[in-house]
């Protein structure tokens, strides 16, 4: 009922509009880019065993981002999507949750499950959609998910993933279990029906689930000024009337800080917050698209100066939990190890013709198996036509 | 046994799904404290608790995105569409999500504890809005199934099965039944095959085929037919997706004539599909062209929906030119 609105608001007795930006919303940064604390800075819960982890993750997300982009433009895979620049906003929501939280990104959110443990070879295997392929080859490179740990499978159409955010954790909280849901996505995502369907759902239903927002400043060319004129998609947040908490993307200690405080709030009042991490996409929208079509080199120069792995690697340096020693050695290692897993993967088989057919369902509907039998008939008289498979019919 | 109408029978499914398995949700527009608009989740809540059964903010595609989640997570989500002429602003979430979650993810996730459940149909005077029939948009989507009952006997068995069964299920509700079909319903659980036609009716002469309030007209041309002598076999299809290809072409291989019916517009309609298949199956056997007759290819109207409808005469005048090909 609408009666509290109707009897209690502040009375006026001359129109007056409130103003779409008069919401003031605060960036919270704690770590600087030489590596030093703001003065009285609140500091996340963590020790040297996590920074330390957070941080090989990080350098692992950097390595094979890197050389991913470099075995597409060789042609060794079809497809792949660098998260340059951006890297703390996935890898410090994994560092700030538990296990048993799930995960439900975006695209560009890999370091998450990185942090994860989804291993090399895991990665390797979906890019190549080869049979060992978790996903069993079916989707375009990057679009991960794991079960074991927690990582919905990506789904290319943007923002799905919000409005069912909502579900899995109203799922959680029915059931009673110490878990959330994280829900990655860009501020161009925030535009679809689905994202204000998603938080509407959530707040209304008080369902435990951190919505984090990357705002990177693009989605693909589209600059972020011409996809929202308010103060943000953290403003949404409190129009939803939901706890809502803004910060900088590139500083892993308030990406750790917000997510952990976020996570609390979440399990002990049940009901969901709205993160939106303040960031740039150093890099392309993908493989398929060249970023000096759409913005300067200055704008990318200036955002370089905050890249957020150099930042903690400096807070690191500073704390002496960390050396140039072990960072040449760590990256030099990723490297080859990376090399090495692609030449690996690249090798391993399409997967079986079976796969074509098996998951649509949870068993093959008869008109199915009719046509596949064709199919594998077909194949056989013409084996030359299908050279993955052929040989493999059984 | 007890006398029920065919929301009592999906009251009842429902209550007996959310009795057994503490998992099961029951939500969408209206549906907690008020019942629904046509009061099929009555009671629910009451029994169940709000966070079981609730209201939706108004929203489809939220509500079937929640589902999506929450079937994801392991709960058994009940997903009501308050018409069928709404479902659209869901159709990304269900074409897209539910139908593709299990193949695209290698089977590491499924949505196969999603029902969704909306009443379709017209002859309501509901116009535009209130009456269509919109099965074929689904049945064009490859991980999902298509369960239209026909009467309550039909509706209890065949949900109970949709929710259980372990895949998204999309349950379309025939609303001009709702209290105008009654019939013995068992108090007790029990399901009805998926993707298994039903002979209503056993015959020689045609095969008559159609799913939901549908069937009843095609009994009402079929005994019109009778009186000319002609015998005249019923097929309710009962699942759209996957449709049971064998119990149709037994039939027609048998008869040699053909009539299926639908309410939806011709074009493209499933009617289409199953022509096209029973001509491939039963080629040899047949003795006239396969007649499909459906709504015309018109948004659904109002004043002149008697006119627009497939009704009983029309389909009685396809089984003539049949016979007298």
């Amino acid at each position: 009922m609408n009666t509290d609105i109707y009897s209690e608001s502040p009375v006026v007795h001359e129109p007056a509009f409130i103003d779409g930006h008069s919401v003031e919303i605060p960036i919270l940064k704690i770590l600087k880019q030489d590596g030093s604390i703001y003065e009285n800075a609140a500091m996340p819960n963590i020790d040297q065993e996590l920074a330390t982890k957070t941080y090989k993750t990080l350098a692992f997300h950097r390595v094979l981002d890197e050389r991913m982009v470099a075995a597409q433009r060789q042609g060794r895979i079809s497809f792949y999507m660098a998260a340059l620049g951006e890297e703390a906003a996935s890898v410090g929501g994994a560092a700030g949750l538990k296990d048993q939280d799930m995960i439900m990104a975006q695209y560009r959110e890999q370091g998450a499950l990185m942090f994860r443990g989804f291993s090399l070879e895991n990665f390797m295997n979906q890019m190549f959609s080869n049979e060992k392929d978790l996903g069993k080859g079916r989707q375009m490179p990057i679009h991960y998910g794991s079960n074991a740990l927690n990582y919905m499978t990506i789904s290319s159409p943007l923002g799905t993933q919000i409005p069912q955010a909502a579900g899995y954790a109203y799922g959680q909280k029915l059931q009673g279990l110490d878990a959330v849901t994280i829900c990655y996505f860009g501020e161009g995502a925030a535009s679809e029906g689905d994202f204000h369907a998603g938080l509407n759902m959530a707040a209304v239903h008080q369902a435990p689930v951190i919505f984090f927002c990357r705002n990177n400043g693009y989605a693909i060319s589209t600059p972020s000024d011409e996809q929202y004129v308010g103060n943000g998609i953290a403003s949404r947040g409190v129009g939803y009337g939901m706890k809502t908490l803004r910060i900088d993307g590139n500083d892993i200690l308030a990406v750790i800080s917000a997510v952990q405080l976020a996570r609390e709030y979440a399990i002990k009042e049940g009901k969901p917050v709205l993160i939106e991490a303040m960031s740039y996409r150093l890099g392309a929208h993908s493989t398929s698209d060249d970023p000096s079509g759409y913005r300067t080199r200055e704008e990318e120069a200036k955002w370089q100066e905050h890249d957020p792995i150099l930042r903690m690697k400096n807070w690191m340096l500073a704390q002496g939990w960390w050396d140039e020693a072990q960072e040449t050695a760590l990256f030099e290692k990723l490297r080859d190890e990376v090399l090495a897993a692609v030449k690996v993967a690249e090798k391993v088989d399409k997967p079986p013709v079976e796969d074509l057919i098996s998951d649509v369902y949870d068993k093959v509907p008869p008109l199915l198996q009719s046509q596949f039998d064709e199919l594998t008939a077909h194949i056989k008289k013409h084996p030359k036509a299908y050279p993955f498979t052929a040989g493999r019919i059984k | 046994m007890a006398q029920m109408n065919l929301l009592q029978a999906i009251n009842g499914a429902l209550d007996t799904v959310m009795a057994e398995d503490d998992r099961a949700v029951c939500f969408g527009e209206d549906v907690g404290h008020f019942g629904g608009v046509f009061r099929a989740t009555s009671g629910l809540q009451e029994k169940y608790g709000k966070s079981r059964c609730f209201n939706t903010p108004l929203v489809e595609q939220g509500v079937i995105g929640f589902a999506n989640g929450l079937a994801a997570q392991g709960s058994t989500a009940i997903a009501e569409i308050q018409f069928a002429d709404y479902i659209f602003p869901a159709f990304d979430q269900i074409v897209n999500e539910s139908a593709k979650f299990r193949y695209r993810s290698g089977n590491e996730f499924n949505v196969g504890k999603l029902t969704i459940r909306t009443p379709y149909g017209g002859g309501i005077a509901g116009g535009l809005y209130h009456s269509q029939s919109p099965e074929a948009y689904f049945a064009h989507t490859p991980g999902l199934k298509v369960v239209v009952p026909r009467n309550p006997y039909q509706a209890k068995g065949l949900l109970l099965a949709s929710i259980r069964d372990d895949n998204p299920v999309i349950f379309f509700e025939p609303k001009r039944l709702y209290r105008a079909s009654v019939g013995e319903v068992p108090e007790e659980d029990y399901e009805l095959p998926l993707g298994k036609a039903d002979v209503v009716q056993q015959g020689s002469d045609i095969t008559l085929l159609a799913w939901g309030a549908q069937v009843e007209i095609v009994e009402k041309a079929a005994a019109l037919a009778a009186a000319d002598g002609i015998s005249c076999e019923i097929i309710d299809l009962r699942t759209i997706l996957p449709w049971d290809i064998e119990t149709v072409a037994n039939s027609v291989t048998k008869t040699g004539r053909f009539v299926v019916s639908q309410e939806a517009p011709l074009t493209a309609g499933f009617a289409s599909e199953i022509a096209a298949t029973i001509q491939q199956e039963c080629f040899l056997h047949l003795e006239a062209p396969i007649a499909r007759v459906c709504g015309m290819d018109t948004p659904y109207p109002l004043a002149l929906e008697k006119e627009y409808a497939a009704d009983h005469l029309k389909i009685y005048e396809a089984i003539k030119n049949s016979m007298t090909y």
